[in-house]
């Protein structure tokens, strides 16, 4: 039987007040979900947790091409396979449980590229090569029309001050190094992210 | 941070000022708490609020927000006239003895040099400068003594600062302050180690920048810098700000903090040179770090006789353009178009009602996430009449984090590798696609039809494969070898003649070898402090603990034998870190030149950089219950005040209460993640506003109920939380309540809510313009009518 998340916590605060230990002090359910450990078979890979800057290690489990569990990396030195509530429950971002204690995709991700047209009262599904194409097209036009080769002073400043720019404190270091030099080669000088906010 | 999180557990006493890290960064309280357990070190916390962090704290003191340099300031006296400051370290690793310029003055809050009395000063800084000789040398006197050097004009700036002013300001009784002034000062004993370590609790006001100074002038004092256990440590908010900042995600900056190429400064690249290369201190070796960026941006194309493509960087003119401009310029109608990778200003901004209104001044906005979020969906705002708003909004599907790979860089300076480990469902992908497929797509358009100035797009070396691989880019950030592609090792051999190519100076080092990065590095520790130099790798060099040469003392003894840093053995270095400093050569050369990134070499105790000062001054916030009781410059007169009209008066009965922002442990930033996720959801399902019991009593209102709180910017209804956890302060002789915030909701998403920021003012740091989240003023009354 699938627990729900809620009979999970059920039994573990059970464990936890001691219903579960025999008078002797033995686990009497720990024999059972050693042979049941849902892990066995999966592949697992290290990452670091998404919220904070502390930086904390997790392994996150996959078995037939699904994230099964994640938790803290036990061996990692700043956090040894601790994570805090948020960190604990980055499965959560992937999958929820339905009412059945089924496992399926968070309903809140963006899977599709959302298209909103001016003056529109909603989003409209696109695909990448439409979108890109279009997005170049907006960027190219914005640039073109804004493009200021010399200031008033003479001086070559090859910019335009129409464009601006949000990098991000959720993206890896690779990707924020290739945003810099996307929106440098733009020419772009309203460049921020929320390191100043 | 100057140190790191594991670093913790070798401090003596911690002051925990202006961040809640029991709550917002949970996991190192482990560090903090073995300390008190194994070492019997002692917690300080200093907030507005009885917080969780407070909870295990050994010792509490309350502060009205915004009143830290007041604070701080006191504590600076307290070890001044109780000569608690580590004498040697300052004479020899500061510049106390420097003998300032005799013109240098101080009054009513006022520097010398202004330029008007109104706000938004700039200064003339000419007064706060070092006096020099006739061969340029800096004046010292190494007595300390004469009235004109640091020593002596910090003793008087701060002798103003005593037990009695400190606490009507800050609304700290006396004897609470004087036992936290206490407990921190006994860190100046040479073999004790004290760590400040802040958050947004500290930058988040319009003198922000001079509560840092606060904190590093302390240490200094207390010689508490270079040393395991010590430092000063920001607690960044989220998992890659490091990194990003590293990577130049700033308007001023390009990769490796070097200032942004300005038109007015740096018309060539002789120009940027000669203005941004200092005559001594490491960053003599800027140009070779510049070069190494532009051949890593133009490839092949940069060379020595085209100055390796400078002019195809973009010119800063001579504004700000940080966030709360940008917006300005956008309510102007000076931005057309908006790019914004898991940004979510519509709720983190401030006076955000008034950023969501310019949004819909832009013609396209590109916003890239993983879940909606409330800035692309502004025109969704309940409220909104979407077919008034002709924007054109992109919102791109991006992958998560354990769906992709690449580094991302700790509070600690740690570069760690996350693994790929899942596909991206459907048609999300990479923020590294995204961009790779933007940047091709724009390049095309280039190609096809030509247009303004296309070079710097046409020419940018950008090859990072079909699916963009992030090993490849990692391997440019490191740096390498034009003439036969291989990595550099690491910073030092990067040469300002195109023979090497580097995408941020401080990563060279992090992805020196293929086959087995350092940044994927997995070796714990096993004897040690605690350093940990072979899990992933520390930019610098994998430096753990910078500024280490002043863990010793000049004679390379460790000021604390049992956690030793680097030592000097009689022969050679022996060291529990990288060095910070030439380890090649005997401690008597490098006695007293422990900060290798100044041109003095030697830390600044008075810093003539800031705008507002070379010692840090108590003022006001921009919204304020009273009158500034140390100066008649009520707040900081060289911040940014961008929209005057926003303010309330000093002392105003429309608002009387302050209110200040914070966040919990069960939800992130703007909710974007978290309010997705059931779980958190359920542990936090609801914003409210936290107050105390005797405002609760005031107006008639329980736990649970609604209130209505307002300020000059807008208003929200939200639920009460009344808790023994505030207080009102007593200040000036008056009670003062304040009004605690949350503000991790909005209108998109599993868990809706009003948007809090639409209460916080815009007004900026001198400094960084960062906004005044942390103090404004706000009224409240009963709602649910």
């Amino acid at each position: 039987m699938p627990l729900t998340r809620r009979d999970f916590l059920k039994v573990s605060g059970m464990v936890a007040g001691g219903l579960f230990f025999n008078k002797k002090g033995q686990n009497l359910l720990k024999a059972e979900a050693y042979n049941d450990l849902k892990i066995e078979y999966a592949t697992e890979a290290a990452t670091i947790c998404s919220y904070c800057s502390v930086g904390c290690g997790m392994i996150s489990h996959i078995q037939d091409g699904e994230l099964i569990n994640i938790e803290g990396d036990p061996d990692h030195p700043i956090n040894e396979g601790t994570l805090c509530s948020k960190g604990s429950s980055y499965f959560n971002m992937v999958n929820i449980y339905d009412d059945e204690g089924e496992a399926r995709p968070n309903p809140g991700r963006v899977t599709k590229v959302f298209y909103r047209a001016p003056y529109s009262e909603r989003w409209q599904v696109k695909d990448w090569d439409w979108a890109l194409d279009k997005m170049a097209e907006r960027i190219k036009e914005t640039r073109d029309e804004t493009f200021e080769t010399t200031d008033d002073n003479g001086v070559t400043v090859n910019r335009t001050t129409a464009i601006a720019h949000l990098g991000s404190a959720m993206c890896n270091n690779e990707e924020n190094y290739i945003f810099h030099k996307l929106v440098r080669s733009l020419g772009l000088v309203n460049i921020d992210h929320c390191a100043r906010l | 941070m100057t140190n790191h999180w594991v670093d913790y557990q070798n401090s003596d006493v911690f002051m925990n000022i202006g961040l809640n890290t029991a709550e917002n960064h949970p996991v190192s309280m482990k560090w903090i708490e073995k300390a008190q357990k194994e070492n019997d070190a002692k917690l300080i916390c200093v907030d507005p609020r009885f917080t969780r962090t407070a909870a295990v704290a050994d010792l509490y003191a309350p502060i009205r927000p915004g009143t830290n340099i007041a604070f701080l300031g006191g504590i600076i006296n307290y070890v001044l006239k109780n000569e608690h400051y580590n004498k040697e370290y300052i004479q020899n690793f500061t510049n106390a003895s420097y003998l300032i310029d005799p013109e240098f003055s101080f009054d009513e809050g006022m520097f010398s040099g202004a330029n008007s009395e109104i706000s938004e000063i700039s200064y003339d800084k000419s007064s706060w400068s070092y006096q020099r000789d006739e061969d340029g040398e800096i004046i010292k006197d190494e007595s300390l003594t004469d009235p004109n050097c640091v020593f002596q004009l910090l003793k008087e700036h701060y002798s103003r600062y005593d037990l009695d002013t400190v606490s009507e300001i800050t609304g700290c009784p006396r004897d609470n302050f004087e036992e936290v002034a206490e407990l921190f000062s006994s860190t100046g004993e040479p073999d004790r180690a004290g760590n400040i370590m802040y958050a947004m609790g500290i930058t988040q006001f319009s003198h922000g920048s001079q509560n840092v100074r606060s904190i590093a002038m302390l240490q200094l004092l207390l010689g508490n810098m270079g040393v395991a256990g010590g430092g000063v440590n920001a607690q960044r908010g989220q998992s890659n700000v490091q990194g990003a900042c590293d990577t130049g995600m700033l308007f001023h900056l390009v990769p490796g903090y070097m200032g942004v190429p300005r038109a007015e400064l740096h018309p060539t690249l002789a120009d940027y040179f000669e203005v941004e290369t200092p005559d001594s201190g490491y960053w003599t070796n800027k140009p070779k770090f510049f070069v190494s960026l532009l051949k890593a941006f133009w490839g092949d194309n940069a060379n020595a006789d085209n100055d390796f493509c400078y002019d195809y960087l973009p010119k800063l003119d001579d504004r700000d353009r940080s966030h709360m401009t940008m917006f300005k310029e956008m309510k102007e109608g000076n931005i057309n178009g908006l790019i914004s990778w898991a940004d979510n200003p519509a709720v983190s901004g401030p006076s955000a009602g008034s950023e969501r209104e310019y949004l819909a001044n832009l013609d396209w906005l590109i916003s890239v996430d993983i879940f909606e979020n409330e800035t692309a969906s502004f025109w969704k705002e309940p409220g909104v009449d979407s077919t008034d708003i002709k924007t054109e909004v992109f919102l791109l599907p991006a992958a998560l984090h354990i769906e992709r790979s690449g580094s991302i860089t700790n509070s600690g300076r740690w570069i760690q590798w996350r693994n790929k480990s899942l596909e991206a469902p459907e048609d999300a992908k990479s923020d590294l696609w995204i961009a790779d497929r933007l940047f091709k797509a724009v390049r095309e358009a280039y190609q096809d039809e030509g247009g303004a100035f296309p070079e710097p797009i046409l020419e940018m070396n950008w090859d990072y494969g079909e699916k963009p691989d992030p090993e490849l880019v990692a391997q440019e950030l490191n740096g390498y070898y034009t003439e036969n592609g291989e990595l550099v090792e690491d910073f030092t051999r990067l040469k300002d003649d195109g023979s090497t190519v580097s995408g941020s100076w401080i990563y060279a080092g992090y992805y020196n070898d293929e086959e087995n990065p350092a940044t994927k590095a997995r070796v714990p520790e096993t004897e040690g402090i605690g350093s940990h130099p072979g899990w992933a790798f520390s930019w610098p060099l994998n430096r753990r603990i910078i500024y280490n040469r002043a863990g010793a003392d000049p004679e390379g003894k460790p000021w604390n034998p049992d956690r030793p840093v680097i030592w000097w053995n009689g022969n050679q270095w022996q060291m529990n870190d990288v060095p910070d400093f030439n380890a090649g050569v005997p401690p008597e050369e490098t006695a007293n030149t422990p900060f290798i990134m100044l041109p003095e070499l030697q830390a600044r105790l008075f810093a003539p950089g800031l705008a507002e000062g070379p010692f840090p001054e108590h003022y006001e916030p921009w919204e304020s219950p009273i009158r500034n009781i140390l100066s008649q410059t009520q707040f900081n007169p060289a911040s940014r005040v961008l929209y005057p009209e926003d303010r309330a008066e000093v002392g105003s009965e429309d608002y009387p209460y302050i209110a200040t922002s914070y966040r919990v442990t069960e939800h992130y930033q703007t909710g974007v993640m978290t309010r997705n996720m059931p779980w958190l959801n359920e542990a936090m399902p609801d914003i409210f506003v936290e107050i105390s019991e005797t405002l609760a009593e005031k107006l008639d209102v329980e736990s649970g109920e609604k209130v209505v709180v307002t300020t000059k910017r807008g208003e929200i209804e939200v639920a009460a939380c009344v808790t023994p956890r505030l207080k009102p302060f007593k200040v000036n002789g008056r009670e003062i309540e304040m009004v605690g915030m949350l503000w991790h909701w909005g209108y998109a998403g599993a868990s809706k809510g009003p948007v809090a920021n639409d209460l916080t003012p815009s007004i900026g740091d001198a400094n960084t313009n960062i906004p005044e989240y942390k103090a404004f003023l706000c009224n409240v009354r009963k709602g649910g009518r």
